[in-house]
Order: structure tokens, then C-alpha cells, then sequence
């Protein structure tokens, strides 16, 4: 069967790299689910989550806002951030949230609270994808 | 004749710079490291971004953005992206050189980094903003000025930006490099291959392909474009630092190298003194003795 090579990079590593079957990417008009032999697409997608199927197995991880290039045999994905299920710390995503939230509160100039709003979905996005799977 | 005294007081004081030299060697490498890191870490999303771009400005059909517009260059700005500090060898004499090549009548100034600010002061030329970044640059900081340059290109007060930073390629090896921000046109590599040139190889997106867009094209290249250059800057930075630590690194290690040679000949040459002055003193002496005895 045909794969699609996966490549997640943001700006401190590459996350992903591999041959996978299929991947859920969370689009701006809701989940788009791309299979091998796409037709060649750009996309961008939102806070959310990508679901990687791998060998009959998912594997999830939460993303950030970023850009997508699809072809029929790569998806590559830019992103700000990109973290996989398991690497969630929970503790420290909830720590970053109230942070964030604080400084919101404190209402600084556009630029700061750019930055802060966007640590918020960063840390929200986290803490949505861990406790949906503990459950 | 420098006395014995005269040699230990230099002794002495070429020790202390030696030591205080070692310490900022520590200090410059435990930070090199980690800018170093940030710098080679971020390589592989810009390349994944730069192919993606030329797919994406390729796949686009007609399409042309505002941020590629080509005009005839009247005004240009150049962005100098400098070290705060001194101490890192011809870091920034290199860099500073490069500028001043790169140096029109009608160029108006840019800087990061303090001693760019105080270079365009001291030859008065024309300064429009002032950015600074920290020790681990931040990608809001690369914002800023990717920002600004935009607004200055679209406004139409320039009409192209071109940026001097110093690209990292090794711990012992930076370069000083122009590159043209804006408009953009061709794409280039930011990172250099091993002997250091490349950097300035095109990237050709493969074989043409026809992408679909969504959002449609204009509405998502309005997206990428602005973030694309706000990664370059980011990357720059990161660049700028790395080779700012290393600089400094290198540069500390020869001082203390050199200063542990001087200590070297200093105490060579006092001994040789001490040995005179007692040769001299027992000739002295027996010489007396014989006069006596006579």
C-alpha cells in the first residue's frame, strides 16, 4: 500500500519524519483527513490536533497554526508548535495556561498580548488533547 | 633596565587579565552552545518552509502579492544586524565592512544590536529604527523588524531591504552576508554548506505542479508570505548570535592563550634578572674579600 511522508518541523526541531497511512490535520474549516495519492493541495491549519495513522495504530499529536503542503506522496507541516501525545505535560501546559491568562488579564499592547493569547492556545490545545484521551 | 620589582608588578598584572579573559571564555562557551543549538535546530523548518514557498509562489498561477512587487530601486533599506558587545574579534568589522559596501546615498538604516546603532551614528547616515534582542533571541523580537521592514516596503518608502547579518557556519568560521529581504523574489538557502559558501543557491521547486489552495491563493499567501519573513529575520538572529558567542569564544581563548605566553617569557626574563643581580652581588663580594686580604 501507498504511504505519505510525514515531516513536522517547527522553528526549535523537526518532530516528525516518517512513512505513515493516512493523517487528520486540523483545517480552518474543520478536520481534513489526507490519504496517499492526494491530489496536490496548500492548505493552513489551526490549533487542534493531527491524527497519524500508522500501522493500523494513531498516534495524535497537538499543533499549532501553520501551513501545510500536500503532494501526493508528502504532507509537510509548518508549524509554531507540535508535541506529541505522550511528551504533554500536563502540570506544566496547565502552569503555562494560568500564565498566559494572567498576562492577558493585565492587558499589555497588542504585541504582548499577541504573544500571550497565542501561549494560551498553545497550552489549551495541549491540555484539551491529554484529558480527552485519559478519559 | 626594568628592575625585579617592575617584572613581578607586570607578572602580576598580566595574570589577573588572564584570568578575567578565562572567565569570559567560560561564560562564551556555555552560551555559544546554546545558541549554536537554536541556530542548527531552526535550519530544518526553514528549509522545509523555503520549499514549501516555492511550491506554493510556483503553484500559484497569476497571483502576485504586494510583498513581491518589483520596483525600480530609489530607496532602499538596509537592515544591520550587529552584537551588543565588543570583545569578539573582527566580528563586527567584518560586518561593519560589508555594510559600508553595501552603502548608497539614498540608503536609510536599520539596526539590531548596539554597535550598528553606534556605527551609523558615528558617520551619521540615516537611522529610521533602532531594535534590540536578547542573548536568546525571540521570535517576537524578529517580528518587530520583519514587521517594520514590511511597512516600509509597502508603504513605498523603500523600495527594496536588504539585510547584514553574520551567517554562522562553524565555531571558527562566520561570515558577513547581504541578503535581499524584499521584495521577494528568488529564494535562498540560509544555511550554508560546509565550506561555507552556497547560501546564496536557488531553490527550485520541483517538477511544476498544480496546487489547490485553500483558503484561495491570495488569502493564504497573505498568510505565509509575512511569516516567511518574519522566519528569516527570526533566523538571522539566531545566526547572529551563534556566531557572536563563537566570536567571542575564540577570540577570549586567544587572549588567554596569549596572556598565559607573555607570563611565560615575563618569568623567564625576571629569573634571568634575579640570577644576574645575585651573580653580580657574589662578585661583589669576593672581590671585596680579596681587596681585604691582600
Amino acid at each position: 500500500m501507498a504511504t505519505l511522508k510525514l515531516e513536522i518541523a517547527t522553528p526549535e526541531a523537526r518532530i516528525y519524519s516518517e512513512e505513515v497511512d493516512m493523517v487528520t490535520l486540523p483545517g480552518l474549516e474543520g478536520e481534513m483527513g489526507i490519504f496517499p495519492m492526494h491530489i496536490p493541495l496548500m492548505t493552513q491549519i489551526t490549533h487542534g490536533e493531527i491524527i497519524v495513522r500508522k500501522g493500523g495504530q494513531d498516534h495524535f499529536l497537538a499543533v499549532g497554526e501553520g501551513f501545510v503542503e500536500i503532494t501526493g506522496q508528502r504532507v509537510a507541516i509548518l508549524t509554531d508548535m507540535a508535541i506529541r501525545a505522550a511528551d504533554i505535560d500536563e502540570v506544566r501546559a496547565e502552569e503555562a495556561r494560568k500564565k498566559a491568562e494572567a498576562r492577558i488579564a493585565q492587558r499589555l499592547g497588542d504585541e504582548e498580548t499577541a504573544v500571550a493569547q497565542a501561549a494560551l492556545m498553545h497550552s489549551l490545545t495541549q491540555l484539551n488533547l491529554k484529558r480527552r484521551h485519559h478519559r | 633596565m626594568p628592575s625585579t620589582r617592575d617584572i613581578r608588578r607586570r607578572i602580576k598584572s598580566v595574570k589577573n587579565t588572564a584570568q578575567i579573559t578565562k572567565a569570559m571564555q567560560m561564560v562564551a562557551s556555555a552560551k555559544m552552545r546554546k545558541a549554536q543549538q537554536a541556530a542548527l535546530a531552526g535550519r530544518p523548518y526553514a528549509a522545509l518552509m523555503n520549499e514549501v514557498l516555492a511550491a506554493a509562489t510556483a503553484g500559484a498561477g497569476e497571483f502576485q502579492h504586494p510583498l513581491t512587487e518589483k520596483r525600480e530601486v530609489k530607496n532602499r533599506a538596509l537592515i544591520i544586524i550587529s552584537t551588543d558587545k565588543g570583545l569578539c574579534g573582527a566580528l563586527n568589522t567584518n560586518l561593519l565592512r560589508e555594510a559600508a559596501k553595501a552603502h548608497l546615498p539614498s540608503t536609510v538604516y536599520v539596526v539590531a544590536g548596539r554597535k550598528a546603532a553606534q556605527w551609523v551614528a558615528r558617520l551619521k547616515r540615516k537611522l529610521v529604527a533602532e531594535f534590540s534582542y536578547k542573548d536568546i533571541p525571540e521570535f517576537a523580537e524578529a517580528r518587530a523588524i520583519s514587521k517594520f521592514a514590511q511597512e516600509l516596503f509597502l508603504s513605498g518608502q523603500v523600495d527594496g531591504v536588504d539585510v547584514v547579518f553574520t551567517n554562522y557556519i562553524n565555531t571558527l568560521t562566520q561570515k558577513a552576508e547581504v541578503r535581499t529581504l524584499l521584495p521577494l523574489g528568488r529564494l535562498q538557502k540560509i544555511d550554508p554548506d560546509i565550506r561555507g559558501n552556497g547560501g546564496t543557491e536557488e531553490i527550485q521547486p520541483g517538477a511544476a505542479q498544480e496546487y489547490s489552495f485553500e483558503p484561495p491563493a491570495p488569502q493564504l499567501l497573505s498568510n505565509l508570505l509575512p511569516h516567511y519573513l518574519n522566519y528569516q529575520v527570526y533566523q538571522m538572529l539566531l545566526e547572529a548570535k551563534a556566531s557572536e558567542h563563537s566570536a567571542r569564544m575564540v577570540a577570549m581563548k586567544s587572549a588567554t592563550d596569549n596572556a598565559k605566553q607573555l607570563i611565560k617569557d615575563l618569568t623567564l626574563e625576571y629569573n634571568k634578572l634575579r640570577q644576574a643581580n645575585i651573580t653580580k652581588e657574589l662578585l661583589e663580594i669576593t672581590s671585596a674579600a680579596m681587596a681585604m686580604g691582600n
